[in-house]
């Protein structure tokens, strides 16, 4: 039984432009300590796919239509429940660390506000429970910083506040969004460092969100691909790098340098990204497919097992078996 | 800290300095001498000219100014030509009404403004941020003279539950601090809803929903305290806007503050009291605008440090 389980979920905004569906039936579960990346580039629906998880999709343009959200067998889009595991079962961490951060708020007090308000702890309580946190996710001279602002921490120390102040209540879920973007290639790599020993100490599930897979590839159990708000591929870490099923996934595999062997020229994904407001018909990846016939123009693909892999590599393609064939 | 506000201070004064020397500069370019207005029109030439050397006003304009300088300095400000009481003790008898008046005209902004400004931004383009928006797009262009003696035809003359000028009772405030608050009120809404609604998309908001802290919490506090930020500035900016609607609210109803003293003297070209009471009006602007800076300081931790 997956501790979270997403089901034919849907997410529309509405933009000047009419009705966006920034989501488009996305399914997929989150075991128990599992880590799992959702893998996808902008617009891909990952951001807002967490968004409706928290409870937290922009209101009045978005709204979810349809689709259910199950976490430990409650349901997440009943009213009142989100607001309820937010913070203290289900926690996220965001992309950019200062602005995340109340510019006008001791850090200290940003942290202890999660015993403050939650566990109706006193403002002394709050504030050595914060200073603990603190100091497990590294952050130096913790007891001198603890009155200081977020804008006198640097962009690595930031994001460590930022997780601090999701780890407070020991959630059983926790959603990083994008946690490494906004930062140095050397301080990502210790914040992922940070958050994989932080998962292995909790025991908590991990949603790892980025568009990079680099990031996720030492790390993650499973990947779940996004394209144009549906899931394209999911599968084992492993399988889907080396074995994908998608054309998608293996022009994303293609167009990453290699840093051994001869330096070809990278092999970029032709075309952008579809116009949500515009999706082509049937599969939304078919302008840019170099597999696509009239079957892919009218019928959309559903995710089903790719032939000859295990059960839980799923790929949503009419022609998997080219993909599989031509990359590898 | 201390060191910017002894600077402060010290730049203070050649604002004050502007001050005096404008309306020393207006008061003489104005035309009618207060030899005349004061003798009136039977008057003959030796008793006016008698009295131009009493006042002074025989010398050279330089002259004068140099003397009316050194005077300030002393907060000297000299008779009254027309009450033949010291000036400034004259203006400083009326400074309490004023203050009274503009502090509760202030406090009724504060509590409407604020709130209904909260409440457009939470219910923006909705039918209720359209109503508060109207309500404050005509408060801010209803003009003072104009609502006072509306409000004054309505509840003192027509309903006749309030009095319609004269000081004394809380009754005798309610009609003054509407017709000031309202356009500074207004002002405040539409700060309140533009501040509050720049600040509910950032990371931080998000931030505070995602820790699972109750919606008040997210707007009042995370929201609220940033958007405090600019509307403090205004606020302090546009307090001498609400000194100076005091001139008028002050005449309409007759409240006997430093307004209506000022606009007395004026006519009767009673020098002192103009100048005493024009510096005592930049004196509050200019200590208020410092209040406010360094209230900036105290809410926006960013500007604190950037001033050590």
């Amino acid at each position: 039984m997956a501790l979270l389980s997403v089901r034919d979920l849907r997410v529309e905004f509405a933009t000047s432009g009419g009705v966006v569906t920034a989501v488009d039936g996305a399914s997929f579960d989150v075991g128990a300590g599992e880590t799992v990346a959702l893998l996808g580039e902008s617009g891909s629906g990952k951001s807002v796919t967490a968004q409706a998880v928290m409870g937290i999709v922009p209101k009045p343009a978005g709204r979810i239509p349809s689709g259910s959200i199950s976490y430990d067998s409650k349901d997440l889009l009943a009213p009142g429940v989100a607001k309820g595991l937010r913070g203290r079962e289900i926690a996220m961490v965001f992309q950019d660390p200062l602005s995340s951060l109340n510019p006008v708020f001791r850090v200290g007090a940003q942290i202890g506000e999660m015993f403050r308000r939650h566990r109706g702890a006193s403002r002394r309580e709050a504030r050595a429970a914060a200073l603990d946190l603190m100091k497990r996710v590294g952050i130096p001279a913790a007891s001198k910083r603890l009155d200081d602002y977020p804008h006198q921490f640097s962009g690595g120390m930031r994001q460590r506040v930022m997780i601090a102040m999701a780890l407070a209540l020991s959630p059983r879920l926790l959603i990083a969004d994008e946690p490494t973007t906004a930062l140095d290639v050397t301080v990502q790599a210790q914040i992922m460092d940070l958050l994989t020993r932080l998962q292995a100490e909790e025991g908590m599930s991990l949603v790892l969100i980025t568009h990079d897979l680099g990031v996720v590839a030492g790390v993650a159990d499973r990947v779940i691909l996004m394209y144009a708000g549906r899931v394209v591929e999911t599968g084992p870490l492993r399988e889907v790098y080396e074995h994908s099923g998608h054309p998608y996934t293996s022009g994303l595999m293609a167009s990453i340098p290699a840093l051994e062997g001869p330096r070809d020229r990278l092999v970029p994904i032709q075309g952008s990204p579809p116009d949500l407001l515009d999706l082509p018909s049937g599969c939304s990846f078919r302008p840019r497919c170099q597999y696509a016939d009239e079957q892919c123009a009218e019928v959309e693909p559903v995710l089903r097992q790719l032939p000859d892999r295990a059960s839980t590599h799923q790929a949503a393609c009419h022609h998997p078996e080219g993909v599989l064939t031509d990359v590898h | 800290m201390g060191a910017y506000v002894v600077r402060r201070l010290f730049f203070s004064l050649f604002v004050l300095w502007g001050a005096v020397t404008i309306i020393f500069v207006v008061l003489r370019l104005v035309p009618g001498d207060p030899a005349y207005i004061m003798l009136g029109p039977d008057a003959d030439q030796a008793q006016v000219a008698a009295l131009r050397a009493q006042l002074g006003l025989d010398q050279s304009l330089i002259q004068q100014y140099a003397t009316y300088l050194a005077n300030v300095v002393h907060l000297d400000f000299g008779e009254s030509f027309r009450l033949n009481a010291d000036s400034m003790s004259l203006v400083l008898q009326r400074v309490p009404a004023t203050i009274q008046l503009a502090t509760t005209a202030l406090l009724l902004s504060l509590l409407i403004g604020l709130p209904l400004g909260v409440i457009a931004a939470l219910r923006a383009h909705s039918w209720v941020d359209r109503a508060i928006s109207v309500f404050s797009l005509m408060g801010q262009s209803t003009p003072s003279f104009w609502l006072g003696i509306v409000l004054i035809l309505v509840f003192a003359r027509g309903l006749k539950v309030l009095p319609s000028a004269g000081s004394g009772s809380w009754a005798h405030l309610v009609l003054p601090t509407i017709t000031l608050a309202l356009p500074f009120l207004a002002i405040l809404v539409r700060l309140t809803r533009s501040g509050l609604l720049e600040v509910v998309h950032e990371g931080y908001v998000h931030t505070a929903r995602a820790k699972g802290l109750g919606e008040g919490i997210v707007v009042l506090v995370h929201a609220m305290r940033n958007a405090l930020i600019p509307i403090v500035t205004v606020v302090g900016l546009q307090f001498g806007a609400l000194l100076g609607g005091t001139v008028i609210v002050e005449t309409v109803f007759a409240w006997p503050g430093v307004g209506r003293l000022l606009i007395d003297s004026i006519g009767r070209r009673d020098y002192g009291v103009v100048q005493a009471s024009i510096l005592l009006v930049a004196t509050i602007f200019v200590l208020i605008n410092l209040l406010v800076d360094l209230l900036y300081g105290f809410l926006d931790p960013r500007v604190r440090l950037a001033g050590d």
